[in-house]
């Protein structure tokens, strides 16, 4: 119970100082009056905890999967897929609000299909193995792909492009909160209903049937939903790294490897990461901001460089 | 033919590996009923883990039937089999770290509803599932720092805390010393015998089959070799066309055991 309650406490510092802190002055008294805080930084703020709750229940679901405890949501070739779909729509100038997101999810589906498809081996078993190659192998191409269209393209394209992948939440409003609210749902919920047979996965998939879990179905319902998870966090914000990697690891370390606890866990461990990241993004060189993605690299980094002493000392499967 | 539809029945029951170019089973039947001691034995390759697969409808049979307590086996949904049936399989892995009483806790999966937490029934079970299987001490253990023998008990208390009627084990005690194989076969044949489970066990230990199962079933290139009680399979040409070496054969206790003889030295 303390841990939830340190979990909230934790939520809700990062969320306040979201609100609170920023390039402009708001005083404290005229919060909730403040045009900059009503239609930037809460938006901003919400959606942080949304796109670093997905992440981190996408990092978590996808290492039971592929039974590989470094995994990470965009390994699996997703944010190749979204880069190059947002990059596209950057260099072909299309017009409109939603042209980079829908681009960058379109992207990152086609790159899920990709993936699933070369996933499956002999045409029906999801080879967690084989799903893992794929995904590097798509990632690759559809980077390499990007880098091209990237080189050939006009300079101001570039950074708008350069600083998309590298991840921000500057594109926040009211509407992307609400399309991700209606939207994460479905996946978070298809994830939390299969919290139980996921740790029957960490067995193998043999034991994990003969102890009764539909095994096949399984893995498709994990994949696609964190997939779809991943889509949309890249969708709106672009290639936040290490929140998916990190986020369940500690959350392990606290509430242990039980998925019904650890899926609420890293959905809130998550939001709070980005939402103190996304703060120090827009506070410490402003007026300008840092792509969130480096924030969360030069903090994840350092985390995970502690995290993999800790795994090595553990004895083989680690402590945890 | 008389009672209630055997537990596992598997009749005449042929298979084949896609592309392979011959069967891996061809025509092999094995009925295990409430009570009883089943071993199969054969060499390496000879089906023995490809019958299982079978029996329990993992695999389709090409021509013959699979049923589980009077039920085809394809028909069983996993979960519904996991409450009849547990397996300790050849391998597993622990992906994250897990202490004993939470792994044994996992054989519970089959019980629990759908969005229930788990309740005193099934904490009780656990603790019966670990006292059969003489592992209460080991509950507040990390697995890995347990030892191979302590680990097989550990995980045959997981297929116990499933409250199964039939366990199918496929090798445990594979690279285990004399002690722990004896304790792992004590505990298996006290299980039949007190709890009236019943039990295929595949295995390689031809003289530990033949002292505590109750019927022995010989596998030679998925064919059955020979069928029936220890004493009656486990002839001296049986055994040696078998396993492509010579033996001898001697009584002990009433059951025949083997002693593999040493190759003949080539005379000039």
């Amino acid at each position: 119970m303390m841990r939830w309650l340190g979990l909230a406490a934790l939520v809700a510092v990062a969320l306040l100082s979201a609100v609170v802190l920023g390039p402009a002055h708001v005083a404290l008294g005229d919060l909730t009056s403040s045009e900059i805080v009503r239609s930037l930084r809460v938006p901003r703020a919400l959606l942080a905890l949304l796109v670093g709750g997905s992440l981190g229940v996408a990092g978590a679901s996808l290492q039971a999967l592929v039974r590989n405890p470094l995994a990470d949501p965009f390994l699996l070739g997703l944010s190749g897929g979204a880069g190059l779909g947002a990059v596209l729509a950057i260099a072909l100038h299309v017009a409109g609000p939603w042209a980079l997101p829908l681009a960058a999810f379109a992207g990152a589906l086609g790159a899920m299909a990709l993936v699933y498809r070369l996933g499956l081996v002999g045409g029906a078993q999801l080879d967690p193995r084989v799903l893992l190659l794929a995904g590097v192998a798509v990632g690759a191409f559809s980077g390499a792909i990007t880098t091209a269209i990237v080189s050939l393209a006009e300079a101001a394209d570039l950074r708008n492009a350069f600083l998309w992948l590298w991840g921000g939440l500057s594109g926040a409003s009211w509407d992307t909160v609400l399309v991700m609210a209606v939207y994460i749902p479905l996946p978070l919920i298809v994830l939390y209903a299969e919290a139980r047979p996921l740790d029957l996965l960490a067995l193998g998939e043999e034991p994990a049937t003969h102890l009764g879990a539909d095994v096949e179905p399984l893995k498709r319902r994990v994949y696609v939903a964190a997939s779809m998870l991943t889509a949309a966090a890249v969708a709106v914000s672009g290639v936040i790294g290490f929140v998916g990697l990190i986020v369940p690891h500690i959350t392990r370390l606290v509430w242990g490897h039980r998925h019904r606890a650890l899926f609420p866990a890293a959905f809130f461990g998550g939001g709070a990461l980005l939402l103190f990241a996304d703060t120090a993004a827009r506070v410490t060189v402003a007026p300008r901001e840092l792509p969130v993605g480096i924030v969360t690299a030069l903090v994840g980094v350092p985390l995970f460089a502690v995290l993999l002493r800790r795994w090595g000392a553990g004895g083989g499967g680690g402590r945890g | 033919m008389t009672g209630a539809a055997p537990l596992l029945s598997v009749q005449r029951v042929t298979y084949r590996y896609p592309g392979a170019p011959g069967d891996a089973l061809h025509d092999v039947s094995l009925e295990a009923r409430a009570g009883e001691f089943h071993a199969v034995l054969g060499p390496n390759g000879s089906g023995k883990t490809t019958l299982v697969r079978v029996a329990l409808g993992l695999l389709a049979p090409g021509t013959g039937t699979a049923e589980l307590a009077g039920r085809a086996a394809a028909v069983w949904s996993r979960r519904d089999l996991a409450r009849v049936v547990g397996v300790v399989a050849q391998r597993e892995d622990n992906l994250f770290p897990q202490q004993v009483r939470e792994t044994v806790l996992l054989g519970r999966y089959p019980h629990l509803s759908f969005w229930g937490a788990e309740r005193a029934a099934d904490r009780a079970a656990v603790t019966r599932a670990l006292e059969r299987c003489d592992a209460v001490a080991l509950a507040d253990r990390w697995i890995w720092t347990l030892s191979g023998g302590e680990y097989q008990r550990v995980r045959l208390a997981r297929a116990l805390a499933q409250e199964p009627s039939l366990l199918v084990l496929d090798e445990p005690t594979a690279s285990l010393d004399v002690r722990h194989e004896m304790e792992m076969f004590e505990l298996v044949r006290t299980l039949v015998d007190r709890h009236g489970l019943a039990v295929v066990m595949i295995t390689h230990h031809v003289n530990l089959a033949a002292r505590f199962a109750d019927r022995v079933l010989l596998l030679a290139d998925g064919r059955t070799a020979a069928q029936g009680a220890p004493g009656a399979v486990l002839s001296r040409e049986t055994v040696e066309r078998v396993f492509a070496w010579p033996v001898a054969i001697a009584p002990f206790d009433g059951r025949p055991q083997m002693i593999p003889l040493r190759q003949p030295k080539e005379s000039t």
